[in-house]
């Protein structure tokens, strides 16, 4: 097997929140055209430990490292602009402005045309088509001008993706991107995970608590409980390990047997 | 999955948003036409005082409706303006020259205080901020009336303006070499000095509104909505608040220099002094924060109040003078009671503004 080259790797992350270590000296590599999905029980860290990466919080110790640069100390959007992407699992959207505003947003952040306010018109058409791309590929053509709070729940999330969808990064973090939908709703969202996962370019990280949900995508399950990464491997291994069933699926390791 | 396609598409042109633009281009059509309209000195005054506040307010809409920077320093960049170009006409003499040179010399202190209150102090809370903005403003009013052999004190400065703007200046002649009337206004010096102006005040509200309407306008807001997102989709949001805290500066420094042109008088009450402060802040907020045209309406209506509820009220307490107590109500001394009421009424009918809470009806529900 060729080794691939590691995307993104963090080396003894730790976090301590005031003598609670809510992320316990967490090793991983991860690679492109791999979707990890980080399981755990409630409080495991695992949106403590996205947030270190996303750079949300900063690490007690540890070190975060992407495709050979270490960015532990840099800002969110100093990452961002290094092409990671992250979508919240509490929807997180720009609420008075509309959907394709919010879209365009993430387009522009990603383009760079902030500042440059007295650009001729066709650069804007430019932004204005690619943010018009990314609302019909997560099919929300028919909400384009209202306000992003005005949308039900379900759209909010499927918002919220598109953002992260539309900032075109190489490592996408998902936070519980079904997170309080209908299980009607949520193969929407699947379907656009599913969709980046085709390019084998790209680095999925997803948290996600309903195993049954992204199964299916998965190719690598790494847990995370008490803030410590206790197993690591292909999803049928993984789910089969004693302690995973104990600690994950709440069945006592002698009955799982 | 929630069908949203039974939704029409919204619509972006509202009744609200009808009156909102009506109500702005008449009055940007009355501030084009006022020499003519309104012939007398004191209109005039009136007139020009609205031009140069409008630019003052939208400027801090930029601030505090766009981008969610609450800043008590917008009058210390107005009085940076207004003071290079007043020192300079004083002490270089009445020439473009001095207007030039002293206007840039108050613009390039405005971009220098802006940034460095930008960078140092707009990482930490808004509140902070305002307090830090506060203390820039105050010591600028101590340091004005300090150096009194430069800015005249708590007197000010007095000086006279390029000849072009003097009232004995014959701008078009008629066959005899008069002053030429058009619609029985002299054309002369007086007339230069209002388009003077209206012209600059008009395109740097043109500016402003091209800013908010650019791809910019629309990061400012996202910071103003969701400082976190837009730091998690890239943006670097210090910078940005930065950058916007020297552009409103610099307009407002703009409109100061404007403004010493007109009045030929800079002092403390002109442009520095906190009552100014308040009156940008209650025009903003009356007009509605976030809208531009907000910036119009509420300077319109506040520098009519402030400058002809006295009259108003005269004429309707002599109009009662034979019915028992309404002629004490409207007693001409109490305009400041009847402005406060004008208020109240006006921030419980429209809680976002005038503009604000026009846009919102009709439109997007």
């Amino acid at each position: 097997m060729s080794p691939t080259p590691v995307s993104l790797e963090t080396r003894d992350l730790t976090i301590n929140f005031g003598g609670h270590v809510a992320v316990n000296a967490v090793s991983c590599v991860f690679r492109p055209g791999e979707l990890t999905v980080i399981v755990g029980p409630n409080g495991a860290g695992k949106t403590t430990y996205f947030n270190l990466i996303s750079g949300q919080l900063t690490p007690t110790s540890g070190t975060i490292v992407k495709a050979g640069r270490d960015i532990t100390r840099i800002s969110p959007s100093a990452r961002a602009r290094a092409g990671m992407g992250r979508a919240f699992q509490l929807t997180n959207l720009f609420p008075k402005l509309s959907v394709l505003e919010n879209i365009r947003l993430a387009v522009q952040a990603q383009k760079g045309m902030g500042p440059r306010f007295f650009r001729a018109a066709s650069s804007f058409r430019e932004l204005e088509r690619r943010a018009e791309e990314h609302l019909a590929a997560a099919r929300l053509q028919s909400v384009a001008h209202l306000p992003a709070s005005a949308l039900p729940h379900g759209d909010q999330r499927k918002l919220e993706v598109a953002l992260l969808l539309a900032m075109e990064p190489d490592i996408f973090m998902f936070d519980e991107p079904t997170a309080g939908m209908s299980v009607d709703e949520a193969p929407a969202i699947l379907d656009l995970v599913a969709e980046i996962k085709k390019d084998t370019s790209k680095t999925i990280l997803l948290v996600e608590h309903k195993m049954d949900v992204v199964r299916a995508l998965a190719d690598r399950i790494i847990v995370l409980h008490n803030g410590q990464l206790v197993a690591d491997g292909a999803p049928e291994a993984v789910m089969g390990l004693p302690i995973v069933r104990e600690i994950y699926l709440g069945v006592p390791a002698e009955s799982a047997a | 999955m929630t069908d949203l396609v039974s939704n029409p598409p919204v619509s972006r042109i509202s009744l609200g948003r009808l009156i909102v633009w009506g109500l702005a281009a008449a009055i940007g059509l009355a501030l084009l036409f006022a020499p003519f309209l309104f012939t007398d000195v004191r209109s005039q005054q009136v007139a020009a005082r609205i031009c140069v506040f409008i630019v003052l307010a939208a400027s801090y809409d930029l601030l505090i409706g766009y981008t969610g920077i609450v800043s008590f320093a917008h009058t210390m960049f107005f009085g940076l303006g207004a003071y290079g170009a007043a020192m300079a006409l004083k002490g270089m003499g009445a020439s473009w020259a001095a207007l030039a040179l002293g206007g840039a010399g108050g613009i390039i202190a405005a971009i220098v205080l802006a940034f460095l209150i930008g960078v140092l102090s707009l990482r930490v809370k808004a509140i902070f901020f305002a307090m830090v903005t506060l203390a820039a403003a105050s010591v600028m009013m101590v340091l004005a009336s300090q150096f009194s052999g430069l800015t005249g004190g708590e007197d000010g400065i007095v000086y006279t303006t390029p000849d072009l703007f003097k009232p004995a200046t014959k701008l078009l002649v008629d066959a005899d070499g008069k002053v030429l009337k058009l619609f029985g206004v002299s054309m002369n010096g007086k007339i230069a000095a209002y388009y003077f102006v209206f012209l600059i005040s008009l395109f740097l509200f043109w500016l402003l509104l091209r800013i908010v309407r650019s791809p910019l306008g629309t990061v400012l807001e996202a910071i103003r909505e969701n400082e976190m997102r837009a730091e998690a989709l890239g943006y670097r949001v210090v910078a940005y608040r930065t950058a916007v805290f020297i552009i409103a500066a610099v307009i407002a420094a703009l409109a100061g220099i404007v403004w010493a042109v007109w009045l030929k008088y800079t002092g403390p009450d002109t442009v520095l002094s906190f009552d100014i402060m308040i009156d940008i802040l209650l025009m903003v907020v009356i007009g509605g924060m976030g809208t531009m045209y907000g910036a119009v309406i509420g300077v319109a209506l506040m520098s009519l109040a402030q400058y002809y509820l006295k009259d108003i009220m005269e004429v309707a307490a002599s109009a009662t003078a034979n019915v028992p107590l309404l002629p004490h109500m409207l007693d001409p001394d109490r305009w400041l009671l009847w402005l406060g009421i004008l208020f109240i009424l006006l921030v419980y009918f429209f809680p976002a503004g005038i503009a604000g809470t026009l846009m919102k009806k009709g439109g997007q529900q």
